[in-house]
């Protein structure tokens, strides 16, 4: 015989201001919680995005980041012409020479905060190779011309970003004529510029990465070894989204064992509040327990209802949590990503799993704090609680 | 006070919801502390720096290399009295798993640069004297197991390859909040290997009056302004500040969340205050026959409060300070000296009372203003 | 000039929306010495009579003079202090503290004033002693009988010595046993010790203890039996 519902719903509404707080205590841990592992997801996600399963991305051997990388006119040339890269419509390699260096800016609003933003050089096959770039403001820069396009992401977030604007490193001056998307990747935070512009004020004659596209995403395997077996170069192949990946690896383990440990600590907290509120209500409701039991209800389905009732309590928290939460998604933070010791702008992600996520982490502290109350309210003797 | 022992008996009656609330009280306290503690050590970290040492950077960018020629002409310039340089190396020990610091430097100008490496004398010289030498911060050793007078190969990332150092040197820092976790090694040996004469990553000045730093620096950098490479000179506290900024809103963050925990643990306090107010009105309204005022039982309850939230405090900002502040905590190199400032336990101090305030207060009041006679009712 | 003058007291309160009027005009003494027993049946306002000679609820017109002192015009932070002074109140039931032992609850009204442990434990001994409990002192209430528990709430009532001890239904709840030496204890206080008593009460046995007995019938004095001592 079940024990309805509807008693446990007006016995807690009995305690509308103690049950309230439990709830809240409960929601705040699952708003931090979700609101953490937004944060790690987003920048996760941000980077990626910014690979594409058919692209290899080549790097000078050994070096683990773009920017510690360099390949010489004659290295991309050999790379260019490998038969494992894709042809584009126009019959040329769909390959892409880099220039890849982090310029010091300051961030807006906080002439002390420095970041360091990516520019990279790019040619035109640069908006091949990459799938999603799209132009959302203005247009691209002209050969020849000291222009830029920024990416979205970074617009608004360091000095003179706006189109039309002119902004000054490396002793020049460049204008923005353009802002660009790219997917929500990594890239919306980088200036890119036209490699023959960027090399002579950057670092000279010299690429930092070739980006090509698979003639087939199966020979993925093949180009690896075809490359780091040419004698003429010196080069590691790189499966774009594995390389993006592990560039993410460090800052979000970081922050998902940031997010693990806080939010544990703090259910700890919520989960004894659950327990004082549950204990106290069982310690109320003595005497309508035993007559419960007396009238005949299993003390099993006593233990059951008190359960319920801490796990509902603990789900409308939980509740609660995601609708604090929600309103985070979408918002654009920044971080250096220590790996690529770049700039990286991205957004929070709050994703339905997450809220999901949220729920059950809810309705756990919910059990585990109504536990031992509900076994108490179970194993009442009731000759003693008549009393 | 002669009142003690009831509040005390008041807290006894539930001994289990009182330690539970005590502990979360704890918890929240401690979460607290090393939120903050986050936030003090990288400000202690920008606040590194000897005052008369300066650092010349490029421009354009960290990552862009400085003539070497500049070397003469900054020694040259009026307010300088000693001149260093380093490069950035990069290299990866083992997996690459675990990051550290390693640079280039020119070992007798750089180590007379920093008195902070404190160095056995005898190492000291055994590292200036040999060029594939290495200088390590005793941290190292911990970590991987590395002896002086044993050799370490690193993989160069930037210049690639491998690259085999020996070790003849170990320091540790005066100050905790110094890395001790950076490998040097000579300037010539990077030279040597690559056939070529490498550029500065950076410069390191010394002055002779830290109060002309802003003097020194624009000199700097307006001579070489029109150059090949613009300068951007600062002082190291800048420097380092600048790389605290790279973190991005890492203050707001943690501010945020420390917000979010005391407020949810405000909650589980209060909710428990709450009940055992509830449960006592009869016990006041004895209280009150007997002649105890209504200033008197709402002060009991707010030492009641008070003393959940102090023992809250106690254990919580007493845990984390003697956790950070004895153990060796670095947060894997990246928060070096890792400790609890007085500020946060002050902070924390305060939190506790606010704490108390706004969870007994509620309470407090009911048991003063409870109508007697009201309560009389029920108790008969 | 009788030690409680009731004069000329009307008492009204409020239950939801009725107006209950208890007294309408009520007169009454209650001389230094007595042991007065007030007796009727429920609803008849005897509580009220106790909590308004207290100083626990104030009348709607008319006066209550306590020793000289006009309680009804004090107020609030003053009855707190007139109270510990003057009053010691007995319950049917909830007089003890759980949390305390039988010490020191007896021990409670002497932390209102200023003396030092020393003294303190000095009087409450002697309270115990009185109601005989002395080897009692730090039992628990749930560790005694229901009997212990009163004569405890007792000694607490005369630990500070006051100028009167009020007493609410105190034997309700007790058995014929309990009550008698409940009861015992209050003629002994009144006899040997020269306290003033009022007690509440339907117990007969009650009445017999008391010098002078009031019955109160719908928060009318009906009969007065006995002498006032």
């Amino acid at each position: 015989m079940r024990i309805p519902l509807v008693y446990n719903v007006r016995s807690v509404l009995q305690r509308p201001v103690s049950t309230a707080m439990t709830a809240l205590g409960i929601g705040i841990v699952v708003a931090v919680f979700i609101a953490m592992l937004a944060l790690a997801h987003g920048f996760g996600a941000a980077l990626v995005q910014t690979g594409s399963p058919d692209n290899v991305l080549v790097l000078r051997r050994g070096a683990d980041a773009e920017l510690s990388s360099g390949i010489s006119r004659e290295t991309a040339r050999i790379i260019a012409a490998s038969p494992h890269v894709a042809l584009g419509p126009d019959g040329r390699p769909l390959a892409s020479p880099e220039v890849f260096v982090a310029i010091n800016i300051h961030r807006l609003g906080d002439t002390a905060s420095m970041a360091n933003v990516v520019a990279r050089g790019v040619s035109e096959a640069a908006f091949t190779v990459r799938r999603n770039i799209r132009i959302a403001a203005g247009r691209r820069f002209t050969s020849g011309r000291s222009e830029i396009i920024v990416g979205q992401k970074l617009v608004g977030r360091v000095g003179h970003t706006a189109v039309g604007d002119t902004m000054r490193f490396a002793g020049r001056d460049w204008v923005v004529v353009g802002h660009f998307t790219a997917g929500g990747s990594s890239f919306e935070s980088e200036i890119w510029g036209e490699n023959e512009q960027f090399m002579p004020v950057f670092r000279g004659a010299v690429f930092q990465s070739v980006s090509f596209r698979l003639r087939e995403p199966a020979v993925f395997e093949e180009a690896k070894r075809a490359l780091e077996g040419d004698q003429r170069i010196t080069v590691d192949a790189h499966r774009e989204t594995e390389f993006y990946a592990s560039q993410s690896e460090l800052l979000t383990r970081i922050l998902e064992f940031l997010a693990f440990v806080i939010t544990s600590i703090m259910a700890v907290g919520a989960v004894f509040g659950a327990v004082n509120t549950m204990y106290a209500a069982v310690g109320a409701r003595t005497p309508e327990i035993a007559v419960l039991l007396t009238l005949g209800f299993k003390p099993r389905s006593v233990l059951t209802s008190f359960l319920a009732e801490s796990a509902v309590i603990a789900l409308a928290g939980g509740v609660i949590g995601c609708l604090l939460a929600l309103p985070i998604n979408g918002i654009v933070t920044s971080t250096t990503n220590w790996n690529s010791f770049t700039e990286v702008a991205f957004a929070f992600r709050v994703t339905p799993g997450l809220l999901l996520s949220g729920l059950v982490f809810a309705v756990v502290m919910g059990v585990l704090g109504g536990f031992f109350p509900a076994r108490r309210a179970a194993k009442l003797p009731v000759v003693q609680a008549l009393r | 006070m002669k009142y003690l022992p009831l509040v005390l008996a008041n807290l006894g009656r539930h001994k289990r919801r009182t330690v539970l609330t005590i502990v979360s009280v704890a918890l929240a306290l401690f979460l607290f502390a090393s939120l903050r503690s986050v936030v003090t050590t990288l400000d202690a970290s920008s606040r590194f720096g000897g005052a008369d040492r300066m650092i010349v950077q490029n421009a354009t960018g960290i990552v862009f290399p400085l003539p070497m020629s500049y070397a003469a002409r900054l020694q040259a310039t009026p307010g300088v009295t000693a001149v260093s340089w380093a490069n950035w190396f990069g290299g990866r020990y083992g997996d690459g798993k675990r990051f550290f610091a390693n640079f280039a430097v020119d070992p007798a100008s750089y180590l007379a640069m920093y008195p902070e490496f404190v160095i056995p004398e005898d190492q000291k010289q055994a590292f200036l004297r040999e060029r594939s030498a290495a200088l390590v911060g005793r941290r190292l050793l911990e970590v991987f197991g590395w002896r002086v007078g044993q050799d370490v190969t690193l993989q160069g990332t930037i210049f690639p390859g491998p690259w085999t150092f020996t070790i003849r040197a170990v320091y540790t820092p005066s100050d905790k909040v110094i890395s001790d976790d950076v490998l040097m090694f000579h300037y010539d040996y990077l030279d040597e290997r690559l056939d070529r004469r490498m550029s500065p990553g950076w410069y390191v000045l010394r002055i002779a009056d830290p109060a002309l730093a802003p003097q020194v620096a624009r000199r700097i950098d307006d001579e070489f302004r029109n150059s090949s490479s613009a300068t951007k000179t600062g002082t190291e506290q800048a420097f380092q500040a600048g790389f605290v900024t790279m973190w991005g809103n890492v203050r707001f963050l943690m501010n945020s969340i420390g917000m979010a925990v005391v407020f949810a643990i405000l909650l589980v306090t209060a909710n428990a205050m709450m009940m055992s107010a509830r449960e006592r009105t009869s016990e006041v309204a004895v209280l009150k026959t007997i002649g105890f005022t209504d200033r008197t039982l709402f002060l009991l309850v707010m030492v009641e409060a008070g003393c959940i939230a102090c023992a809250g405090a106690l254990l919580g900002l007493g845990g984390a300070k003697l956790l950070y502040g004895t153990g060796d905590f670095n947060f894997v190199g990246f928060l070096p000296g890792f400790d609890v400032t007085p500020g946060t336990l002050g902070i924390g101090a305060g939190l506790a009372l606010a704490l108390t305030v706004a969870s007994g207060v509620v309470p407090a009041m009911r048991a003063a203003r409870l109508p007697v006679v009201q309560a009389l009712r029920k108790v008969e | 000039m009788a030690l409680v003058e009731i004069r000329d007291v009307h008492k009204s309160f409020q239950r939801d929306t009725q107006t209950v009027e208890v007294y309408v005009g009520l007169d009454v003494d209650f001389e230094e010495g007595s042991f007065t027993a007030l007796m009727g049946p429920s609803g008849s306002g005897k509580s009220t009579l106790l909590n308004l000679i207290a100083g626990l609820d104030r009348p709607t017109s008319g006066a209550v003079r306590v020793a000289g002192a006009e309680v009804s015009a004090l107020n609030a932070a003053q009855l707190a202090v007139w109270r510990a002074r003057h009053i010691g109140f007995v319950f049917q039931s909830y007089n003890l503290l759980p949390v305390l032992t039988a010490y020191q609850n007896v021990e409670l009204p002497l932390l209102l004033v200023p003396l030092s442990k020393k003294e303190r434990r000095e009087r409450v001994t002697v309270a115990l002693g009185v109601v005989g409990l002395e080897d009692r002192m730090d039992h628990y209430p749930r560790q005694l009988s229901g009997g212990q528990e009163q004569r405890t709430a007792i000694a607490r009532a005369i630990v500070a010595d006051p100028t009167l001890i009020l007493l609410d239904e105190p034997t309700g709840q007790l058995d014929a046993k309990s009550s008698q030496e409940v009861l015992k204890l209050l003629r002994r206080l009144n006899d040997e010790f020269r306290k003033t008593i009022i007690i509440v009460t339907h117990d007969a046995h009650a009445a017999e203890q008391a010098t002078a007995v009031l019955h109160l019938e719908k928060g009318v004095l009906v009969e007065r039996q006995g002498t006032p001592a």
